[in-house]
């Protein structure tokens, strides 16, 4: 078992506990908040496994795309719950 | 490259600690602020020495085999890493004020010096 295979692990275990947050929290912003935390953990899990499996680059590409999408959901989410019109 | 994998252990072990203390940080706090407080701060300097962790462990594979892809892992690393440092923070911000624009009052708080100026 090498190194970044502990890593995967323990990344899925605090993964875990943020969705947790994410079903418990109360509140829209709170749960807001607990999914940003996933998504940034998301990112770096991915670019764990692109080295766990050697020579896949194109998981970082993901990595990227993924960090980018997840910042505009986080924007409009959260201009919605402050009562912004759009 | 022994030293180079004792290096990468290190930053491997410290990214895990501070992304396993942010998620916990999320169950330990009152409310929403102190929360994003703990969380953003701690799985941000997680992902900054994991990616580190990475970009070590690939230089050593290219210094003693020479091969090239090694080269555009780093590369690609650092834009993700750049990636997430700008929008962990800006998205933080956002999150916050939203919260307390909605209504969201701190728990345990004395003074509230962003709702007194908005009433003045």
């Amino acid at each position: 078992m090498s190194e970044w295979q502990v890593a995967a692990i323990v990344m899925v275990v605090c993964i875990i506990i943020t969705v947790a947050r994410i079903i418990i929290g109360p509140g829209a912003p709170t749960r807001l908040m607990a999914f940003d935390t996933t998504n940034t953990l998301v990112v770096t899990s991915m670019v764990i496994v692109a080295m766990m499996t050697h020579n896949r680059p194109f998981y970082i590409d993901v990595a990227i795309v993924y960090a980018l999408l997840s910042y505009v959901m986080t924007l409009y989410v959260a201009k919605y719950i402050q009562g912004d019109k759009f | 490259m022994a030293p180079l994998n004792t290096l990468s252990y290190v930053f491997i072990g410290i990214g895990l600690f501070f992304n396993l203390v942010g998620s916990f940080g999320l169950h330990r706090f009152p409310d929403v602020y102190t929360r994003l407080h703990a969380a953003t701060k701690c799985t941000t300097f997680g992902s900054i020495f994991l990616i580190l962790a990475v970009i070590v462990q690939s230089a050593g594979i290219w210094a003693v085999e020479g091969d090239s892809s090694q080269i555009v892992m780093c590369i690609h690393v650092v834009l993700a890493l750049v990636a997430l440092l700008v929008t962990n923070a800006t998205s933080a911000h956002a999150i916050a004020r939203a919260a307390h624009r909605s209504g969201e009052k701190p728990a345990r708080a004395v003074v509230d010096d962003l709702e007194r100026k908005q009433h003045d």
